[in-house]
């Protein structure tokens, strides 16, 4: 970090107003502390002169970052070398370092449940399960460009799926599978159809629609669903009828989401080089033009709807036999959103990206529990600071390359 | 010699404009043509209805490929009619901009190769050697167009002349019979000029045959076989370049009307 630019007048006033906007933002929470049973107020001001204090400091470093990140770029521009630098990845991104990288990701994941307790076995399948959602959303949102707020519905799908095939037919977790699979993608395509025209904001606000709909539906149908009440006892998945205690059933179910993620992995990067996911790419970059490269927009747009959907589907399958209970209220907005989270915040497209922005938000609030109650606030913050530092998230899509021999 | 395209009375309204007015056009095998016109004339919308990009209202669009039957192109939708053998560019670029240069050409590819789910997943031998014939064809195209060095650049980090050409070759990757282009040498400066005129010549070398919107006169006087001159949604002059040249109706659109009562 040589040359880095000394702060003006401009940038400590903008730090300082900064500060001040937060203190005032912060102020009612904490600073004002009401004792309703002493009938007391106390007026902790120390906590008001931190939070300008650190928020000042932060919006300055910030600010003289993205002047030295400029500076860098206007250098860069002035080289006499006219060919486009290539931007150099970070260096653990580089290709030459995945094969180990992963190797290590690899061993990390198998050993997991032999180090680490039940408990965090159990998160650690909670975010592996995200990893699915999120490289799902992924082929929507990411690959074609259709900005979908209502994925929940399909992972709602997969879970009544399973749940209502062991209620009323008593099937297992390996037949709800791959039905959950193809029922999400049907779904996927139910939705489609109607939204076939719709574009950016118009096809967001329906799909929060169908989103809500499915779960209103699950919650009110009380003779399909059993409404709020929710279908219990739901089996964990079996290994050739083996009877295992609980601790060894959750780790089974550890690897069955290891292997789930890796094959979802798999596929989506097969998918991303391949016909269809140039097909894609080229729908989220202009509509039109790529009709008139003699693409089909309807068949490929319901492609990308029917298998996002397919992994939600099966993530459903997965989740209603992790948790043996299943309610209309595990599939709220608030979700999606999540899952929509993911797959922005690990850059749209990327792989890599998502698959470990999956991690961590779904680890990170469960390690910041030290900080108690400032938990999601943190967890917001980091979101929020991730955004401007990151626009486009943590990873870009590596370009794609091909050479002629291969 | 048989017409590759024939359009008769093509009619095109906007609710109560009329775009096009009963456009009668024909197109021989390895011909180059112009459509000129005044801006607003509705060549665009031409286009736009040939690529199925718009409905026409009335009037047909028939297309007879060497060696296969007739086809009916009206009505159909734009990917059925680029794999029919109609590929266009774009007044205002239209490229993918965020997908590099070689994967914009193999795009173009997508109507004339098979791969599915199954393929795309499991990646059979087939899969695999369609794979390296698509990439090998549009390097090619690439390299004939002089963009073979920037293949894994983005598009939309060249210049604005190599965006232009990339279109051009995006649409040859669909495998045409007749190329369309639209404006092709708009903003363009006389060395790319000059480049496109070669670019568009070796086309026709290979024996496309290509219909040109282009209000650079001095290009389309040299290239064009044939001109179609359109006013107000309505053919006004055809001919060869010399004959539209001095056509009363042509220099009466482009110069206006003498007035009389001066």
């Amino acid at each position: 970090m040589k040359n880095l630019p000394m702060p003006t007048g401009k940038d400590i006033r903008h730090a300082l107003l900064t500060g001040l906007w937060f203190m005032f933002l912060t102020f009612p929470l904490l600073v004002i502390k009401v004792d309703p049973a002493e009938q007391s107020v106390t007026w902790r001001w120390a906590n008001l002169v931190w939070v300008g204090g650190v928020s000042a400091a932060v919006a300055l470093a910030c600010r003289l970052l993205a002047a030295y990140r400029a500076a860098r770029v206007e250098r860069l521009r002035r080289l006499p070398d006219q060919t486009a630098p290539q931007p150099k990845l970070p260096l653990l991104f580089r290709p030459e370092r995945l094969l180990p990288l992963g190797t290590l990701a690899m061993l990390f994941f198998l050993a997991f449940p032999l180090v680490f307790s039940t408990y965090q076995v159990n998160i650690m399948t909670t975010a592996l399960m995200y990893v699915i959602l999120g490289l799902g959303l992924n082929i929507v949102v990411g690959f074609a460009g259709l900005l979908d707020l209502g994925y929940v519905a399909f992972y709602a799908v997969g879970a009544y799926t399973y749940g209502l095939l062991h209620l009323h037919f008593n099937l297992g977790f390996w037949i709800a599978l791959p039905i959950g699979g193809l029922l999400g993608a049907l779904f996927g395509i139910l939705l489609g159809f109607p939204v076939l025209r719709l574009r950016g904001d118009y096809l967001a606000i329906v799909t929060l629609g169908f989103g809500e709909i499915i779960r209103l539906v699950l919650e009110n149908w009380g003779a399909f669903s059993q409404g709020p009440s929710g279908i219990a006892d739901i089996p964990r998945p079996g290994l050739f009828g083996l009877d295992m205690t609980l601790d060894q059933s959750l780790v089974y179910q550890y690897y069955l989401t290891v292997a789930m993620a890796l094959a979802t992995v798999f596929v989506v990067n097969r998918l991303r080089h391949s016909r269809i996911g140039r097909a894609w790419f080229a729908l989220r970059e202009d509509e039109i033009a790529c009709q008139a490269m003699g693409i089909d927009k309807t068949a490929i747009k319901l492609t990308a709807f029917a298998l996002g959907a397919a992994w939600a589907g099966m993530a459903g399958v997965l989740f209603a036999a992790k948790t043996t209970f299943i309610n209309p209220a595990s599939f709220t907005f608030l979700e999606s959103a999540i899952i929509l989270c993911i797959v922005v915040l690990g850059g749209m497209g990327s792989i890599a990206g998502v698959v470990l922005a999956a991690l961590i938000l779904m680890l990170l609030p469960e390690y910041l529990r030290a900080l108690a109650e400032y938990r999601m606030l943190v967890f917001g913050a980091v979101l929020v600071v991730m955004m401007i530092v990151r626009p486009r998230g943590l990873m870009s899509p590596p370009r794609q390359t091909y050479s002629p021999s291969r | 010699m048989h017409p590759l395209l024939i359009v008769s009375g093509l009619t095109m309204d906007f609710g109560g404009i009329r775009a096009l007015d009963r456009m009668d056009l024909r197109i021989l095998p390895g011909e180059i043509v112009a459509l000129i016109g005044p801006n607003g004339a509705g060549k665009t919308t031409l286009f736009n209805c040939l690529t199925g990009m718009y409905r026409p209202t009335g009037g047909q669009v028939l297309l007879n490929p060497p060696g296969r039957p007739q086809r009916r192109l009206h009505g159909l939708s734009p990917h059925r009619i680029t794999a029919a053998g109609l590929a266009r560019t774009f007044q205002n670029i239209r490229l993918f901009p965020n997908m590099t240069v070689l994967e914009n050409v193999m795009v173009g590819r997508h109507c004339r190769t098979t791969a599915k789910l199954f393929g795309a997943i499991f990646r059979p031998s087939a899969t695999v050697r369609e794979e390296r014939e698509t990439v090998g064809m549009c390097l090619a195209l690439l390299d004939r167009i002089g963009l073979i060095d920037q293949a894994d650049e983005l598009a939309r980090n060249l210049p604005y002349g190599a965006q232009r050409r990339l279109e051009i070759a995006r649409a040859l990757a669909t495998g045409p019979q007749l190329l369309l282009l639209d404006e092709p040498a708009a903003g363009m400066n006389p060395q790319e000029t000059a480049e496109l005129e070669a670019l568009i010549a070796s086309i026709r070398g290979d024996g496309l045959s290509i219909l040109l919107i282009e209000h650079d006169m001095k290009l389309v006087m040299r290239l064009s076989d044939h001109i179609f001159a359109m006013d107000f949604g309505c053919l006004i002059a055809e001919g060869t370049p010399d004959e539209v040249r001095r056509h009363p109706a042509v220099i009466r659109a482009y110069l206006g009307e003498e007035t009389t009562d001066a």
